[in-house]
């Protein structure tokens, strides 16, 4: 899940650098540049989550 | 009687470029500030491999980025502003990747900018590799460390730099796509701290928790740093290296001029000392009296905020920035220890990666030009999405070369007599770990 998670935040970057190219109107592209930062969080989430070691898996 | 003629100094003469090299040569007390800290909030049986650490990462650093580093950063003489390469797509123009000269050839010939530009760049790329040290104290090997700084001062942070100051298509963003004046980092917010804020996330990541910290079924155990004079005086030292950084990189990235370079200096004073202020009332109000360590990382968060922000901000949105950056931190630390489980000793991703992310985002905030907001969300995404997995991935393929962690006899009898065999404090007695009951 944690490889999932920073393999789903390049494809946010490479959303936000579509609404780049592809909008050219301002709102739109902001709220595209957005949702591409969104999608990156979402990943980030998910690597954290990946990362967190099981209780049982503690070291002692 | 006036004895001394006032000098006229206007940007681009010889003093203003000499006034910028003064304030380079004071720059790195920001790393030694820095190295203090990383060494005062590891524990007393480390405290030697730290400090040594820091000293021998820099040099790694440095060496890396001269070899190599500055020709991925742009740096060739005689190519004002950076050489780089560009592929054409959609239209526009994507100047992805620097191509400078290797091993400084050509450095003494170049104009002074150019080499200023460098120097700063060299003492960034120092700054950088140091900050994730703090964050694997105690079990993080000396020989592992130094590769990992070759590869943060040689690959990633080079491209940032050649992407934000050296032509690459992050600082044109204001050109191409008509965003402000394109991605703002004057003060290597996002080149220099979020790097290095991330790499410290990619490192905890990949080599875990300190043995002992979160104990099977319980709550994470308290392993307080063994020194906070060193941490609190790493945090005194560290403001006049800021101060000194952040007016140098107004001066060569925003060519401020210099009745604006005082604006610069008290915009970052105000930003540390609100987010101390923010810190210690947050600390004050949730644990009955203020913590001297997640002080320490409020204070670091603040200039780390004001590396964004000092030179586009008014005072008063530098102390709304501060104060910010002060609740980020020490609620970040208490989250990512006690609810996601991430060993962070020195408290540099909250430090440095958040308050280096919050502050480039108020940058959209406080900048006067239409489009910055955009463009400066555009470098943050570039943050996450480029560079968070470009380290891991690094430090991932790294760690099967040189094992990141030292074995866990090494990591009882602490790092200082497994690393260095002998401690830092040899006439002192190191009172029993109750963590390995």
């Amino acid at each position: 899940m944690k490889y999932a998670g920073l393999l789903v935040m390049p494809a946010g970057f490479f959303l936000t650098l579509a609404a780049l190219a592809l909008f050219r109107e301002p709102a739109q592209r902001g709220v595209f540049v957005v949702c591409g930062l969104a999608v990156e969080i979402l990943g980030l989430v998910v690597a954290v989550r990946g990362h967190m070691p099981a209780r049982s898996e503690s070291r002692l | 009687m006036n004895l001394v003629a006032p000098i006229p100094v206007s940007a681009g003469s010889d003093a203003y470029w000499g006034l910028a090299l003064v304030l380079l040569l004071l720059a790195p007390l920001a790393i030694a500030g820095l190295a203090l800290v990383n060494t005062g909030l590891g524990r007393s049986r480390s405290a030697a491999q730290a400090i040594l650490g820091n000293l021998v990462i820099v040099s790694v650093a440095v060496i890396a980025f001269a070899l190599f580093g500055a020709a991925i950063a742009g740096f060739l003489p005689g190519a004002p502003g950076g050489a780089g390469h560009a592929f054409h797509a959609a239209g526009y123009t994507w100047n992805w990747i620097g191509s400078g000269s290797f091993l400084l050839s050509g450095f003494p010939s170049a104009p002074i900018q150019a080499q200023l530009a460098l120097l700063f760049e060299i003492v960034g790329v120092g700054f950088a590799a140091i900050i994730p040290w703090g964050s694997g104290a105690d079990r993080w090997r000396l020989a592992a460390g130094c590769a990992s700084a070759a590869l943060v001062a040689g690959i990633v942070c080079p491209l940032m730099m050649h992407w934000v100051w050296g032509g690459g298509w992050l600082g044109a963003l204001g050109i191409n796509f008509s965003l402000g004046a394109g991605f703002l980092d004057p003060g290597g917010a996002a080149t220099v701290h979020a790097v290095g804020g991330l790499s410290a996330l990619a490192l905890v990541w990949l080599m875990g928790a300190r043995a002992g910290k979160f104990p099977r079924g319980g709550i994470s155990t308290a392993m307080p740093g063994h020194n906070a004079v060193y941490v609190l005086f790493g945090c005194l030292l560290g403001m006049v290296g800021w101060l000194a950084w952040n007016a140098a990189g107004a001066i060569l990235w925003m060519n401020a001029p210099l009745a604006a370079l005082p604006l610069v200096a008290v915009n970052t004073v105000l930003s540390a000392a609100a987010a101390l202020g923010a810190t210690l009332a947050i600390t004050r109000y949730r644990f009955g009296k203020p913590d001297a360590s997640l002080c320490a990382n409020g204070w670091l968060a603040g200039l780390v905020t004001s590396s964004a922000c000092a030179a586009v901000a008014t005072p008063v949105e530098s102390i709304f920035a501060g104060l910010v950056a002060g609740v980020i931190a020490p609620l970040l630390v208490e989250l990512l220890e006690l609810a996601l489980s991430i060993d962070d000793p020195s408290g540099a991703i909250a430090a440095h990666a958040a308050a280096g992310l919050w502050g480039l985002l108020a940058v959209g905030f406080f900048a006067p030009k239409p489009g910055q907001l955009t463009a400066q969300l555009v470098g943050i995404a570039t943050l996450l999405g480029v560079v968070l997995p470009l380290v891991y991935l690094l430090f991932y393929l790294l760690n099967k070369i040189v094992p990141f962690r030292a074995d866990a006899d090494g990591e009882r009898m602490g790092m200082d007599l497994h690393e260095l065999g002998g401690g830092a404090y040899p006439e002192f007695v190191i009172h029993r770990d109750e963590s390995y009951r």
